[in-house]
């Protein structure tokens, strides 16, 4: 196979603790050498002076539709999306149709990975058969079939005996129960977050007690069940602080926040703009800065896109009627970068929101540059700004809340298993 | 008030006409200047109704269409009514609101519309910024006649123009409304209609129907219908929906009537001239009792004709602005 | 247009427009002479009106009648409607057209569309017996068989020059001029 030379980057892998200017050397796939004992034999050297060479980003949320929804993105389009924003793997949510709620179904969608996929996909399997949230799915069968956690995300696990039992389950086979905290009588109805913005438009609100109420109930169930609890896409300030007061009693509690709720509140919303409509609701400044702190003081371990394209059928229509959801794989890094890159030494800290801690969270063996490792790794410039048109994107659809936002930060190469699946910005 | 007698000493070409926005949603977009623009219009048209042929040609030839994803007779008749008088054709679609799923049909309906080159959309939906996504498709001039529990913008001008009409301004006067605030888009409007031209509005009503939220938006929140009232110079009663009592925001409407509804004893804690207003169809013996809705205070009915001649006023300074632009 | 330099010409001053509005007065009462109880006086806003309530006072004088008094805003039936940026003002006729003779007052007759404008909305409001027009000024240029039956000055002039006629009660003096490019 080919061999390749990164040279004069700015080598950062989180989890390895590495951080400075060197040589990276990729051959048969794996990552051969760092630094003085690189070698460039047979090898195209790639000059990336003044770029940053990461770990691959792994995105631990994200819907790729398939089965069911191809109008809205397909295996192939989603990855190829994931490989343009630098992201070299994925977790794949289950609320398909039908759900990944047996090992059939998981295996169809791994047949379409081997197809179509052009960076990796690990699947996420469903709590409950159909997503009803009334019978345990078949947990097992679906960790044999190669599900890496579980969940009924797009819905809370109502059922508290269910979701207990889960837990149970889920701590049994080794991979984490990922929880979408909304209690659904609670949120009512509600489109957007319950306030300021929400009263002026008259739209339904969405208190965020919605939110808390079940992570309460969740983290009690997880000190007791000792499962590995991941609550997904945070969005209060509470939550927040649940989540820190859990972490120091010891509770086995991660969590992850989506770039959309570290930049933008509810304000996005006005004018009735159903890309900035998505689940949880956006929600105040308060909030925000919140999750901000959150990320930057480690409380919230990961930054997760929930990619969820829809197309305009969904979307163009009456607010309160619109589908809940923004694409968000192209953006996750400039988005992140443009919040939260400001400080010159908060850069190894952001990344490994994206690298180390996702992939420590679900078992992944990607994340990290060591050598013998599978090569896949992201390049991109930090420093570069650009304004953000949606137009430019790959996925199938364009819901995106962030066109005619500057953004900060371009891949320029994105390497999967030692091969480029972006090479200067192009899809290969 | 409102004849501009000859010799007056104002040179005629200071009265400029000119809504920045070809469409009506809300109050919330409007400035002062604007409002009180349409508000000195419907001044002049208000006499059509007067002369003996109730017309004037300045629509003719242009169309107006009813869009209605909600009934509403009194709502849509006065449009009509508004529409006829400036010589516009009228067409008035009814969409029955089971028949419409998940609204997918909105965005067709605006392209349908368009094909057909109308001129005016006059639209009434249950969801909050359907009118908004509708005016975004098109060059047709739309006007909100009511969304969700957003805005109803026409009721909020007939509003001020009644107030107006009766106190001289509007500015420095204090209305309470009194209701079910939290799902209403005529107190939306009214609040945003009535704190831009300088007057102040309260709130009045149980906790679940008035959030203390909306003192943020500028109004205060009362939960003593007395308090609410003294010092008040309008009384705005709000219809009282009894699907809130069955959706479990009231425990009774028995209860809600004992706590807030407007009675001719309960008038008299505003001020002595208070007008008592209602955005209608009243529910005579529940928010507001009979000898209410009759007071001599009442100006209900004066709301009614008023509300024609601000939609004649709206319809005519939309429609002259799309003309000036050739359209 | 503030590049150009325009030539302005005095066409009538306060002292002329004052024996206008006396002779037009006695002109009225002369052609009327056997029915002055069926005149009505209504002017054309903006300065129409203006006009046409000095002319009621001259020729409530000479007749020792009072004449009713109308004010007419065309604005809501111009065959231009929303062209000019002008809201419609009221319309204050507060009596019975019908059978009458209606003097109609205008300030400056030019292409004729605001008189046929004018009498569309005294068609709405009923039947009178006549129309005659009165202008202060006939620029020429009609567009439209409109004739005056009584003129205060003919003033030929060319389609780009603007006649300007100022009022006491609405201007501050009394004057008619004629703006042209130089």
């Amino acid at each position: 196979m080919s061999a390749v030379v990164f040279r004069g980057g700015r080598v950062i892998s989180p989890g390895s603790g590495l951080d400075g200017v060197m040589d990276l050397e990729v051959r048969d796939g794996l990552i051969a050498a760092f630094g003085d004992k690189v070698s460039d034999r047979g090898a195209e050297v790639v000059g990336v002076a003044g770029l940053v060479v990461s770990p691959g980003l792994v995105d631990m949320h994200v819907h790729l539709r398939e089965p069911g929804e191809e109008s809205k993105e397909t295996v192939g389009t989603g990855t190829r999306a994931a490989a343009k924003g630098g992201v070299t793997s994925v977790a794949c949510m289950p609320n398909t149709a039908p759900p990944l709620d047996t090992p059939a179904t998981v295996l169809y969608l791994l047949g379409r990975v081997a197809k179509e996929g052009v960076v990796r996909v690990f699947p996420v399997g469903c709590v409950s058969q159909e997503r009803k949230g009334e019978v345990l799915a078949d947990l097992s069968a679906l960790r044999e079939a190669g599900v890496v956690a579980v969940s009924d995300d797009g819905d809370c696990v109502m059922n508290s005996l269910l979701a207990k039992r889960a837990m149970i389950y889920a701590k049994l086979l080794n991979i984490p129960i990922i929880e979408h905290a909304m209690d659904k009588d609670l949120a009512d109805g509600g489109v957007v977050h319950e306030g300021r913005v929400s009263l002026t438009l008259g739209l339904a609100g969405v208190s965020p007690l919605a939110e808390e109420v079940v992570i309460a109930r969740d983290l009690l169930l997880a000190e007791e069940t000792g499962a590995h609890l991941h609550i997904a896409h945070l969005s209060t300030m509470r939550s927040v602080q649940m989540v820190r007061d859990a972490k120091h009693r010891g509770i086995r509690v991660t969590c992850e926040v989506t770039p959309h709720h570290l930049m933008l509140t509810d304000e996005a919303v006005k004018g009735f703009d159903t890309c900035a409509k998505v689940n949880p609701p956006l929600r105040d400044e308060r909030s925000r800065r919140a999750l901000v702190e959150g990320v930057l003081d480690g409380t919230i371990d990961a930054i997760a896109s929930d990619h969820a394209p829809h197309g305009a059928t969904d979307k163009d229509v009456e607010f309160n009627h619109a589908a809940f959801g923004v694409v968000g794989l192209e953006t996750l890094l400039a988005v992140s970068l443009k919040v939260l890159g400001n400080a010159p030494g908060d850069l190894p800290r952001i990344l490994a929101r994206m690298t180390s801690a996702p992939a420590r969270i679900l078992g992944l063996d990607s994340g990290r540059l060591e050598v013998g490792r599978a090569a896949d790794l992201t390049v991109f410039d930090e420093k570069e700004e650009f304004t953000f048109d949606s137009r430019t994107l790959v996925s199938k659809s364009r819901n995106t809340p962030f066109n005619g936002r500057t953004l900060k930060g371009r891949v320029v190469h994105t390497m999967v298993g030692g091969r480029f699946a972006v090479r200067d910005g192009s899809l290969q | 008030m409102g004849i501009i007698g000859a010799g007056s000493g104002v040179a005629p070409e200071k009265f400029e006409s000119r809504l920045r926005s070809k469409d009506l949603l809300g109050i919330e977009e409007l400035d002062a200047g604007e409002i009180q623009m349409i508000l000195n219009t419907a001044d002049s048209l208000k006499e059509v109704a007067h002369h003996p042929i109730k017309k004037v040609p300045a629509l003719r030839g242009r169309t107006v269409v009813n869009l209605f994803y909600e009934p509403s007779t009194r709502t849509r008749t006065s449009f009509e009514l508004a529409a006829l008088r400036l010589s516009a054709d009228v067409v008035n679609i009814d969409v029955p609101t089971s028949s419409v799923s998940k609204g997918e049909t909105l965005l067709d309906t605006a392209r349908t519309l368009e094909a057909m080159s109308v001129d005016v959309i006059v639209m009434r939906h249950a969801s909050s910024g359907a009118p908004h996504s509708l005016a975004r498709h098109l060059k047709s001039s739309v006007v909100n006649a009511g969304d969700g529990q957003h805005e109803h913008p026409t009721q909020a001008l007939l509003d001020l123009y009644t107030v107006r009409e009766k106190f001289g301004s509007v500015e420095g006067k204090t209305i309470t409304l009194v209701g079910d605030i939290l799902h209403s888009r005529v107190a939306h409007s009214n609040l945003f209609a009535f704190t831009k031209l300088g007057a102040k509005v309260r709130f009045c009503g149980p906790p679940t129907l008035v959030p203390s939220e909306l003192s943020a938006l500028g109004a205060e929140v009362y939960y003593d219908l007395k308090e609410a009232l003294t010092g008040a110079d309008i009384v705005y009663v709000l219809r009282l929906q009894f699907e809130r009592h069955r959706m479990g925001f009231l425990p009774s409407v028995r209860g809600y009537v004992k706590e807030y509804g407007i009675t001719p004893e309960r008038i008299k804690w505003a001020n002595p001239d208070a007008l008592v207003m209602h955005p209608g169809p009243m529910n005579r013996g529940i928010e507001i009792s009979h000898d209410a809705a009759d007071s001599p205070q009442s100006v209900i009915v004066a709301q009614v004709a008023n509300g024609i001649a601000i939609r004649m006023a709206v319809l005519y300074l939309l429609e002259t602005s799309r003309m000036r632009e050739g359209q | 247009m503030g590049a150009e330099k325009t030539r302005t010409t005095v066409v009538m001053d306060g002292e002329a427009l004052g024996r206008a509005v006396t002779r037009i007065a006695h002109e009225i009462a002369e052609k009327n002479a056997g029915s002055l109880d069926d005149l009505i006086i209504v002017g054309i806003r903006a300065r129409g009106d203006v006009l046409a309530k000095r002319i009621q006072v001259a020729l409530n004088r000479r007749i020792e009648k009072q004449v009713p008094f109308g004010v007419l805003d065309i604005t809501l039936y111009r065959d231009d409607v929303g062209s000019r940026a002008a809201l419609p003002r009221s319309t204050d006729i507060p009596f019975s057209i019908n059978g009458k003779i209606v003097v109609l007052i205008d300030d400056v007759l030019y292409t004729g569309r605001s008189v046929r404008a004018a009498m569309d909305a005294l068609v709405d409001f009923g039947r009178p017996q006549g129309i005659q027009l009165v202008v202060l000024i006939d620029r020429g240029h009609r567009e439209l068989p409109i004739k005056p039956d009584y003129v205060g000055k003919n003033i030929p002039t060319q389609p780009q020059a603007n006649v300007k006629v100022e009022l006491e009660e609405t201007d501050g003096r009394d004057i008619v001029v004629v703006e042209e490019a130089a």
